[in-house]
């Protein structure tokens, strides 16, 4: 049976366990519900839980751990030519494995009977897969072909036997239900026991990713300092990779390119951000109110890739054309000017809409007993209120920093490629996201370090906005004033 | 008192009559008041610049220029053996299709007696798209019985010459451009007059897949429409029960202590992990650990759902904690337990908020691009991708990835098509907005 067939099976299973598992409690209760100690539903359940949970496991065990075991025990019977060294058993592997995928799509697309597909000839296996589009690798020797065939049996094994150990396990798990389905048995329990679990894991799938992501870049960074000195990584002044080799993989051009883009995003996020929210928060009439803050919050729900695209084509040329070229300062349309301003622009919704909710929870007695003294508005605005809220304010624009670092569309599109270490902001330069996207897409080698650099690059990337939030979170727990 | 009133300078100045230090304080109250004004008017100048820059470059992709013309369609030639067989015909490659596209137009041109000067065969055929062929070959071979005919072909016309009737190309860029010729342009001219050359609107935008570098009139959506939509649906089908499931438990039961503290404070910080880093995150543990295939529907929306679940996790805690817990108490009053509290009353109060929520999470994911690039959505797909559930391997494209990917091509006819793309992303964008604003009215409560 395949797995499809099989899932099939088990849920026809669970199905039959939730009928029987309620029909059966509600006899023992006379037909009678009230007698029950839970809702009859529970008992159904239970009986489908029952029957899903060892059914599932068994079956998901099995399709984890089968290619495993037949793998090795290939592996173990191949001859020493090709399992001495890991590389070559690996790849030889490989086309054990692809070609007894192949011959069984042969086999049940209807172009080899099972018996001629179990006796064919290395040429002719070749020439078979070939005709249904299977591409081989390598020429087909008798070695693998045998090894192939021994991988299809075992396979062909294996997937009895799983079907035979799903269901028997879904069959006993129906079993237990049905005898323990009694009336004064506590299904409800023991159901919401389960769905406790359940929602248990779905939470842990957030520590898991965290998990994840620390694991998948630690792993290749380690990779990458072993085959590329940390010393050179972290204090060469050069980026110059070079896939054949001898490349210079200084991260220090990339910090200082990601750190004026971010400086300059940040001279245009601030002021108008900061500017906007107090305009709404204090000035604005409610009416005014309604409308802007919406509109200016359009701007946070504009893909990344429209502002990369309205840099290339319309802030990188207009600075090039009006001031670049005018003050002799570069010919570049992309530039760390062009990324930092349309960065900048990106950040004033997060800004902008981050302080209004600050500066509105500072409480209306301040603001009372400011202009109640005589003070301007404005006079209240920058010695009464900015004060009280300049906690979650600094906050605020540390996590806008802290995205404007990672930002990568903007960038890649505005910012170019040259690394370099220049203070002329009209001129190109390129940030550490912009070489993880250089370097992770097209045709990779991930035995390279000019690949693996990219693993060091998002391990950087990850600590420092790790860090800069969590600094953040920090300034405005230990600093937030506390009214009432 | 004479001392008094020497002390004092000058007599007190009229209430009316603002003082000059006064005068400078309202000065400066006004001017903060304008600073205020300036930073609102200029984040809203540069929304409407970028929308219509977007716009103005972007509208005329949905228009396209055609040539008309008939076709004859000799069978000796396209079906040589003569038996209909579409088999046999198929070994007509679209250079055959293409001799024969070009010797009708030249036939019709000279029927109707136009010409230019200068303007050769070779560069007359030139006008026609160098996917023309292709599509006649499409619909001979699927209707054999159209052979030794002769069709109303309408076929794309080139590239430069559909951006000659949208004002892109002109008689001056023509003079520096290898691929056009004035020559060229005026007798493009000369059949708009005729009529043979028409542009009109141009569905094959949004259902053809993308077309190569040489054939940007040929380029469209199909693909990264339909890639963009499996990956939706995947997300919503991982992400919003995990999602939720996550957010009841941490509401409602989690207990206070260490672990439930550490999956809080990760939530938070893995809401403000740049979107990149889930890119490497795919690369290195659905592609390159698990063996998922490159490019595939199935990895982005992992990638994609990683990514929203926080955002949804927050939204969904959010709705649940907003209603009340006299709600609770009731219902545990009268006797439900603690699971069919939160199942039967707390979960459907929450609903509008959690969809609300969804909606805007499925939203920035639909915008995402950054990390599909990283799993190789970037590459270029001229197949369109089977249906689910196999379809989910197939290789595929998204809309933000299409964008992306034609503004970096150097024809500026890809340049017109990304704006299209963006406009079609837009709409959608603004479609789940308003769907989630209209929920968020039609269902608010106010405990």
């Amino acid at each position: 049976m395949s797995v499809p067939m099989t899932l099939a099976a088990v849920l026809v299973l669970a199905l039959a366990g939730f009928l029987l598992a309620r029909h059966r409690a509600l006899a023992t209760a006379g037909g009678n519900p009230r007698l029950l100690h839970s809702l009859p539903a529970y008992y159904g359940w239970f009986g489908a839980i029952r029957v899903l949970v060892p059914g599932l496991v068994t079956l998901s065990l099995w399709l984890v751990l089968q290619p495993l075991v037949i793998e090795s025990r290939i592996a173990a019977t191949l001859p020493p030519a090709l399992s001495a060294d890991p590389a070559v058993r690996e790849l030889a592997l490989t086309d054990i494995r692809r070609l007894a995928e192949g011959l069984d799509i042969a086999v049940a697309a209807g172009a080899l009977t099972p018996g001629a597909a179990a006796a064919l000839s290395p040429p002719e296996a070749r020439a078979s897969l070939a005709a249904i589009g299977v591409a081989l690798g390598s020429d087909v020797t008798p070695e693998v072909l045998a090894a192939a065939q021994d991988y299809r049996t075992a396979a062909a094994r294996g997937a009895m036997l799983r079907t035979a150990l799903t269901l028997a396990a879904a069959l006993a798990g129906l079993l237990s239900a049905f005898r323990r389905s009694h009336k004064d048995f506590r299904a409800r329990n023991s159901v919401e026991r389960v769905v406790l679990w359940l929602l248990i894991a779905a939470s842990s799938i957030a520590v898991l990713t965290t998990v994840g992501i620390v694991w998948s870049m630690v792993s290749e960074t380690f990779d990458f300092f072993a085959k590329y000195p940390a010393k050179d990584f972290f204090f060469s002044l050069t980026w110059s990779p070079n896939f054949r080799g001898g490349s210079d993989l200084g991260i220090v051009p990339l910090i200082w390119g990601t750190l004026y883009i971010t400086l300059i995003a940040m001279l245009v996020a601030v002021p108008i951000g900061l500017f906007a929210a107090i305009f709404l928060a204090e000035y604005a009439t409610r009416r005014t109110r309604a409308w802007v803050k919406p509109l200016i919050e359009i701007i946070a729900g504009i893909p990344t890739v429209v502002f990369g695209i309205f840099a290339l084509i319309t802030v990188g040329p207009a600075l090039r054309d009006w001031f670049a070229q005018p003050l002799g300062l570069g010919n570049s349309g992309s530039s760390v000017m062009t990324a930092g301003i349309v960065i900048g622009i990106l950040n004033i919704p997060f800004i902008s809409s981050l302080s209004d909710d600050i500066i509105n929870a500072v409480p209306q007695s301040l603001r009372d007993g400011s202009l109640g003294l005589g003070a301007t508005r404005s006079e209240t605005v920058k010695q009464v209120i900015l004060p009280a809220a300049l906690p979650g304010i600094v906050g605020a624009v540390l996590m806008a920093t802290s995205r404007a670092i990672g930002e990568t569309m903007i960038v890649v599109m505005g910012a170019g490629a040259a690394a370099k270490l220049s203070l002329n902001p009209f001129e190109a330069m390129t940030t550490m996201t912009v070489k993880i996207v250089g370097q992770l897409t097209g045709d990779t080698d991930f035995a390279s370090p000019e690949t693996l650099v990219a693993f060091a690059l998002g391990m950087t990337l990850f600590v420092i906005t790790l860090g800069l939030n969590i600094f953040a979170l920090w300034i405005v727990r230990k600093y937030r004033e506390q009214y009432e | 008192m004479t001392d008094l009133s020497v002390s004092l300078p000058q007599a007190r100045p009229s209430l009316l009559a603002p003082s000059a230090r006064m005068r400078r304080r309202n000065a400066a109250e006004r001017r903060f008041r304008l600073y205020g004004l300036a930073a609102i008017a200029v984040s809203l100048a540069i929304l409407a610049i970028m929308l219509a820059t977007i716009l103005r470059d972007g509208v005329s992709s949905f228009t396209q220029a055609r040539l008309s013309f008939p076709v004859t369609l000799p069978a000796e030639v396209l079906d040589p053996k003569g038996n209909r067989d579409p088999a046999e015909m198929g070994k007509v490659t679209t250079i055959g299709y293409g001799k024969v596209l070009t010797a009708a137009f030249l036939a019709e041109l000279e029927r109707r007696g136009i010409a230019e000067d200068g303007v050769g065969a070779k560069k007359v055929a030139e006008l026609i798209s160098k996917d023309a062929p292709g599509t006649l070959r499409a619909r001979v071979l699927a209707d054999p019985a159209l052979i030794g005919g002769t069709i109303d072909a309408s076929v794309f016309a080139s590239g430069r010459i559909d951006g000659y009737l949208k004002g892109r190309v002109t008689l001056e860029s023509a003079e520096r451009d290898s691929n056009i010729s004035p020559g060229q342009l005026r007798l493009a001219q000369k059949l708009v007059e005729a009529g043979m050359l028409t542009s009109g609107f141009n569905w094959s935008f949004l259902t053809n897949p993308d077309a190569s570098d040489q054939r940007p009139e040929a380029a469209g959506l199909g693909v990264a429409i339909l890639g963009s939509l499996y990956m939706m649906v995947l997300v919503l089908i991982m992400c919003v029960p995990v999602g939720i499931a996550a957010s009841i438990y941490l509401e409602e039961f989690a207990p206070k202590n260490r672990w439930t503290d550490a999956i809080e404070v990760n939530i938070s910080n893995l809401a403000a992990v740049p979107s990149i880093v889930y890119g490497i995150l795919g690369l290195a543990i659905f592609i390159n650990f698990a063996g998922l295939p490159q490019s595939s529907s199935l990895v982005g929306a992992l990638v994609l759902s990683l990514m929203t679940l926080p955002t949804i996790i927050i939204a969904t805690r959010a709705a649940i904690r907003a209603v009340p817990p006299s709600i609770r108490d009731a219902a545990l009053g009268v006797g439900a337990s603690k699971m069919q509290t939160v199942f039967h009353h707390v979960l459907p109060l929450a609903m509008p908020g959690i969809l609300t929520g969804t909606i805007l999470g499925l939203a920035s994911a639909l915008g995402e691009t950054a990390p599909l690039l990283l799993i190789g959505m970037v590459a270029f797909v001229d197949n369109y991708p089977a249906a689910p559930p196999e379809g989910i391997l197939d290789p595929a494209t998204a809309l933000p990835v299409q964008v992306y990917s034609w503004a970096s091509r150097s024809d500026p006819a890809f340049i017109e098509r990304s704006n299209g793309a963006i406009i079609v992303l837009l709409v959608f964008l603004v479609a789940m907005n308003v769907a989630a604003i209209l929920l968020r009215r039609r269902f608010e409560r106010r405990w």
